[in-house]
């Protein structure tokens, strides 16, 4: 624990409600859910990194690419590359090319941005601060949430791109008029058509909505915990609880975070696999 | 938690790095796959052919060293009837050659023998003429007896 946030440790609800900030543009807070005057800085700004680091990387290894020795971070790609190509091919043989980069990508960048859980809660934010506070701003009023996929609006982002995806392949496979009859005609014929139209809307809507809030809900609960296992340093004595619960969620994490990452990439291949069907096929 | 202007950031991020994700390892990566998986079974196709081709050669190199055997034996026996027939020949040869010789020589002998009986004869007859000229007394005519002489000469 540095100095800066040992007065907030102080007030448990302040501390907790101070991490759980984000940094905008121009200070100011969402006053509603959806709230477009709001830009969040510090998801972008960390997102952005994490999006150069993984772009970076696949520059360089593409640049030097080599068939027949394979080194250091090209074996990794590969490796990624493969794995998310087989499930691609085992999920939706015959899959449009575009699938496999948008499943990838989905991947390694969800997997970075929930990695970012690792870092001890108060690292990024107190540095943030303590840079800040060279700049002559107070520090407590300096807030930085260094998880990306903390934040409805990146879950939400990936989770309305599938989404438009998934309306665009229905379109080009079965046609304009192919996906509103799966509207009008699925799942009850055409005898409840009312019904159909609300429950295939329901169906649709829910994949993006699932896809967000599933990624969101996980990734927030589990910096929450950190959170309230970070609290426990109120005292010394304190401390070894603190170091055990913090591994342990730590470990558990370490699972949460790939899973998560894999569970949205391959929904996001299975709702463009079925998206992908032919009119009879559905 | 709130939908913020944050989410239009994060949706051209997204698109930006699917895009840039496809053209600069997705792509270049599954071609890397597909030409190694390629290479190895033409590697792996090549390698069996070769063995088979070794095998047939291996097959062949066999059957020319027997063949190569069963020849040499046969111009080996070749060699040796012909060498046999060679000695006979030249022992032949030599034998003939000095039937000839000896026969040369004989026919030479002979020869030399009759010239000497000739001498010997003519000789003879004469002395005979001399001793008879002495025992009788005066000169003896050869010619009037001469074929008491040839029949002389005859028994010689």
């Amino acid at each position: 624990m540095s100095e800066s946030n040992a007065p907030a440790i102080a007030s448990p609800v302040e501390y907790i409600q101070h991490h759980l900030q984000n940094m905008t543009l121009n200070g100011e807070r969402p006053n509603n859910l959806v709230d477009f005057s709001v830009f969040f800085i510090d998801t972008f700004v960390v997102s952005l990194v994490l999006a150069s680091i993984f772009a970076f990387a696949s520059w360089r290894v593409s640049k030097n690419i080599d068939a027949d020795k394979p080194t250091g971070m090209q074996n990794v790609l590969e490796t990624v590359v493969e794995f998310v190509n087989q499930q691609v091919q085992d999920i939706f043989p015959g899959a449009d090319k575009w699938i496999g980069p948008l499943a990838i990508t989905i991947f390694v960048w969800v997997l970075f941005m929930n990695a970012m859980d690792f870092l001890p809660v108060d690292l990024l934010p107190s540095l943030v601060g303590g840079v800040a506070s060279i700049f002559g701003y107070d520090p407590h009023h300096v807030y930085f949430k260094a998880v990306p996929t903390t934040n409805l609006d990146t879950t939400f982002a990936l989770a309305l791109l599938v989404f438009g995806l998934i309306i665009f392949y229905n379109i080009k496979n079965k046609g304009l008029i192919g996906y509103i009859k799966v509207f009008l005609f699925h799942p009850f014929g055409k005898w409840l058509m009312p019904v159909n139209i609300v429950m295939t809307t329901i169906e649709e809507v829910a994949k993006p909505v699932s896809l967000g809030l599933r990624l969101f809900g996980n990734m927030f609960a589990g910096e929450l915990l950190f959170l309230l296992i970070a609290l426990l340093a109120f005292s010394v004595w304190a401390m070894p609880a603190q170091i055990a619960l913090g591994t342990l969620w730590g470990i558990f994490h370490m699972l949460v975070v790939p899973l998560q990452a894999f569970i949205f990439m391959l929904l996001t291949i299975v709702y463009l696999g079925l998206a992908s069907q032919g009119v009879d096929e559905h | 938690m709130n939908v913020t202007a944050t989410l239009i950031g994060q949706l051209i991020v997204f698109s930006v790095l699917i895009w840039f994700v496809k053209a600069v390892l997705w792509e270049p990566i599954i071609n890397t796959l597909e030409d190694r998986k390629k290479r190895i079974a033409d590697g792996l196709a090549a390698s069996e052919k070769g063995m088979k081709e070794q095998e047939l050669a291996e097959q062949r190199a066999t059957d020319l060293i027997k063949q190569a055997k069963v020849e040499v034996a046969e111009i080996v026996s070749q060699a040796k009837a012909r060498d046999t027939q060679m000695v006979q020949e030249a022992k032949d040869k030599a034998v003939e050659e000095a039937d000839r010789v000896k026969a040369g020589a004989q026919a030479e002998i002979d020869q030399e023998v009759n010239r000497a009986k000739d001498s010997l004869r003519s000789k003879v007859s004469e002395l005979a003429v001399a001793g008879a000229s002495k025992i009788l007394g005066k000169e003896v005519d050869a010619n009037t007896h001469k074929s008491a002489l040839k029949d002389l000469i005859e028994q010689i």
